[in-house]
């Protein structure tokens, strides 16, 4: 298939509107499974020789980070030039923000030079809705506190549809600390629109109020469900959390909601293991694990270019 | 010079009536509440289908002077004052620097004096800074003009001082507002915790940091003898404490703010900033037992909390930006809907909104006997108008109210027998 062929096939399919990937909560099952079929397709670009298409050719994309981040600004860093797109690097160390500028000042800065599209990472819950409100670009949320993280929501489903086939069913459990992530909310829209079914384990003080109204089931006890699983996805735990008083030591967490070896025998045969990174081996994970033949870590790293491909041409492209 | 207020259905709780009665004031005096009076006045103001009562008094005011004139000032602030009916309000001490002297308090009152919008009533802090550490001087913040004490915005958490300023505060008899946030639970929270923070992925604020400084308020209130205020109730779990120690004969009496009847935890939604106020919007059984407990006395006052910031503070990410919101224009009309609902009466109304107020702080108002100093507000209960923005004489417009229908509105306000207010229009010198 030719780059232009492809270009009209996805313009054909694209029943996407919207200018902004706020959240995967908005977004209809109907949208998910459209950004999974573009991202499907885009797949396959990332292995060609030549690894770029032109359909974002003459577009602008800015990285906007206010947090700390390598993986997520590269992947969509990868993924912009890979549709040939214009991306351009904005980290709140050295810039303006560091100064007192408002978040709304910097965004509005950053538009005036025509960008179409800004990919922001922020330490706020909120601040990416509230950017776009802001501004005429386009906005996508790369993670704003510990609201949600979509694109890696969906390259999280994306990567369970490829190994599992099919969500609808599929039972998932996302472990550890619930409360303060945004990739935990993330799969759970999304997850739940597409009919899997949710457990959420972790430590009592680690799982946020009344989250059983999404349609989840939660526990504390990780052995205890650990075998009726097809997926775990395994969150990271951030050792700061130790100070607020929501677990004793990395130690003890390690002992109740760590995924070792032996833990691992307990679960299916074909369980998947998933990370959305960076792993702190031998805590919630095991090195045997990640780096074991349940792994699917770098399949997800794999998929988020694609994933963010398609989520970076849905929304560049979305009439303005 | 003599002003006679016609025609007007006068509420004045304190004297049993709740009727058609004129009132004559003589320069700034009540001179005469009666029937159909025939006296010659220079000044007639027809209250035909209005409510005529005494002055509105507002407990619970930021006027944000001095240090944060750029929020509001003691001009801009009497001014949304008198808008909303009020003929006298009282700024809390968190200002910069902090109230807590009596030359601070003079200062207040001389500015009110030389603006003449109103008058206000200023609270002193009860701690140095509001820092919770050292007592202010209760009788010095007194005999300046003080009418109560508290560090508002801030709990007192040391329970050994706030003791030690409940006992004190006796030989005085000033009444201590308290702000009540248990400071651990508060932690970083920015709205109340439950499914609504937990979807927003907010830090959330449990009814229990309130409700325990509540228990532990009551618990030193009895241990004290002291008279206690609670400031800004926004839960069933403090009502039920406060309901039962009122009826264990504690002295302790409590306000609520109209946002707290008129919105939920899901105005938060899309992160709304103009939601974000401390103590946070909760849910809906707090705003029905909020009604219930204005309906069986369990709360004395409605206050407006009236909490100026500006729009480019409030523009921004919902944790990062100040909590707050303005309510002395909103108040009125946002209450007067209890009586629409039945909650209340007119006559409950002007109680907590005017009688009650007086009788907390110890000042003779409150009420329009004769020879009483004419503060009066006469408002048309059916008058509808809509929030907007540019209407808003505050300095800020952090309302998360901005384009509600109203229904209620004053039309005019006397202070000391000077008209300010006029057929809805401030009268400037």
């Amino acid at each position: 298939m030719t780059d232009d062929r492809r270009q009209e096939k996805l313009k054909a399919k694209a029943r996407w509107t919207r200018k902004d990937l706020l959240s995967v909560e908005e977004l209809s099952r109907e949208e998910i499974e459209l950004i999974l079929t573009t991202a499907e397709s885009f797949k396959e670009v990332s292995t060609r020789d030549v690894k770029k298409v032109p359909v974002l050719r003459g577009k602008t994309i800015a990285n906007l980070f206010f947090e700390p981040s390598t993986r997520t600004r590269t992947s969509f860093e990868v993924a912009a030039k890979r549709l040939s797109a214009d991306i351009i690097n904005f980290s709140s160390t050295g810039s303006s923000t560091s100064k007192g500028e408002s978040l709304a000042d910097t965004a509005k800065n950053i538009e005036a030079m025509h960008v179409d599209t800004i990919v922001m990472r922020h330490s706020s819950s909120g601040s990416a809705e509230y950017l776009a409100r802001c501004v005429k670009a386009g906005v996508i949320n790369a993670g704003d506190g510990i609201h949600e993280h979509p694109t890696q929501g969906l390259l999280d489903i994306f990567t369970m549809r490829e190994k599992k086939k099919s969500i609808k069913g599929l039972r998932v459990c996302l472990v550890g600390d619930i409360l303060h992530s945004r990739v935990a909310r993330s799969n759970i829209w999304g997850l739940k629109k597409l009919g899997a079914r949710i457990t959420l384990c972790g430590p009592p003080t680690l799982i946020p109020p009344g989250i059983e109204k999404l349609g989840v089931e939660v526990t504390y006890d990780l052995d205890s469900v650990i075998k009726d699983q097809d997926v775990l996805n395994i969150l990271r735990i951030q050792l700061e959390r130790q100070k607020g008083a929501f677990f004793p030591s990395i130690r003890e967490y390690a002992a109740e909601y760590g995924i070792s070896q032996e833990r691992m025998l307990k679960a299916k045969k074909d369980v998947i293991v998933m990370h959305p990174g960076p792993i702190n081996r031998g805590v919630e994970l095991a090195s045997e694990v990640a780096d074991g033949p349940q792994s699917v870590i770098l399949d997800q790293v794999t998929n988020g270019v694609a994933v963010r491909m398609a989520v970076l041409f849905h929304t560049t492209m979305a009439e303005r | 010079m003599k002003t006679l207020i016609k025609n007007g259905h006068l509420v004045d709780p304190k004297n049993q009536i709740d009727g058609l009665m004129d009132v004559l004031i003589e320069s700034t005096r009540i001179k005469k509440v009666a029937q159909s009076i025939t006296e010659k006045a220079e000044i007639v103001i027809d209250a035909q289908g209005k409510i005529v009562c005494p002055g509105l008094i507002d407990v619970h005011v930021h006027l944000r002077l001095p240090g944060f004139e750029y929020k509001e000032t003691i001009e801009t602030g009497l001014r949304a004052a008198l808008k909303g009916g009020f003929t006298g309000v009282c700024p809390m001490p968190n200002t910069n620097p902090i109230v807590d002297r009596r030359s601070d308090i003079e200062f207040l009152i001389g500015e009110a004096r030389r603006v003449a919008l109103g008058r206000i009533w200023p609270v002193g802090a009860v701690t140095l800074k509001e820092e919770g550490r050292e007592l202010t001087e209760f009788g010095e913040l007194k005999k300046g003009g003080a009418v109560a004490l508290s560090d508002d915005g801030h709990p007192v958490s040391d329970s050994n001082i706030l003791r030690r300023a409940c006992e004190y505060s006796r030989k005085f008899d000033l009444v201590i507002m308290v702000h009540c946030q248990d400071e651990g639970l508060f932690c970083d929270g920015c709205m109340n915790e439950g499914f609504v923070s937990t979807r927003l992925g907010l830090p959330g604020i449990p009814v229990e940091s309130e409700s325990i400084e509540v228990a532990r308020d009551i618990q030193l209130a009895d241990l004290t003898g002291a008279r206690l205020h609670f400031c800004h109730i926004s839960s069933k779990k403090s009502l039920d404490l406060i309901r039962e120690a009122k009826a264990r004969g504690s002295r302790v009496t409590a306000e609520t703010c109209p946002h707290y009847f008129h919105l939920t935890e899901e105005a938060v939604l899309h992160y709304n900033t103009n939601a974000k106020m401390n103590p946070p919007l909760r849910t809906e059984a707090d705003v029905q037992a909020i009604k219930q407990s204005l309906k069986d006395g369990t709360i004395d006052i409605i206050s407006t909390d009236h909490a100026p910031h500006t729009e480019s503070e409030k523009e921004a990410e919902f944790d990062k930006a100040p909590f707050g919101i303005i309510g002395l224009e909103t108040s009125l009309a946002l209450s007067l809907t209890l009586v629409e609902e039945k909650v209340l009466s007119v006559s409950d109304l002007v109680m907590k909104m005017s009688v009650k107020p007086a009788e907390i702080l110890r000042i003779d108002h409150g009420h329009l006997s004769e020879g009483a100093a004419a503060d009066v507000t006469i408002f048309d209960p059916k008058l509808e108008w809509i929030v907007e923005k540019e209407k808003l004489e505050s300095k800020s417009k952090n309302s998360p109210f901005l384009g509600w229908r109203m229904r209620g509105k004053a039309t005019d306000v006397l202070v000391d027998g000077r008209i300010l207010l006029k057929d809805g229009e401030i009268l400037d010198k």
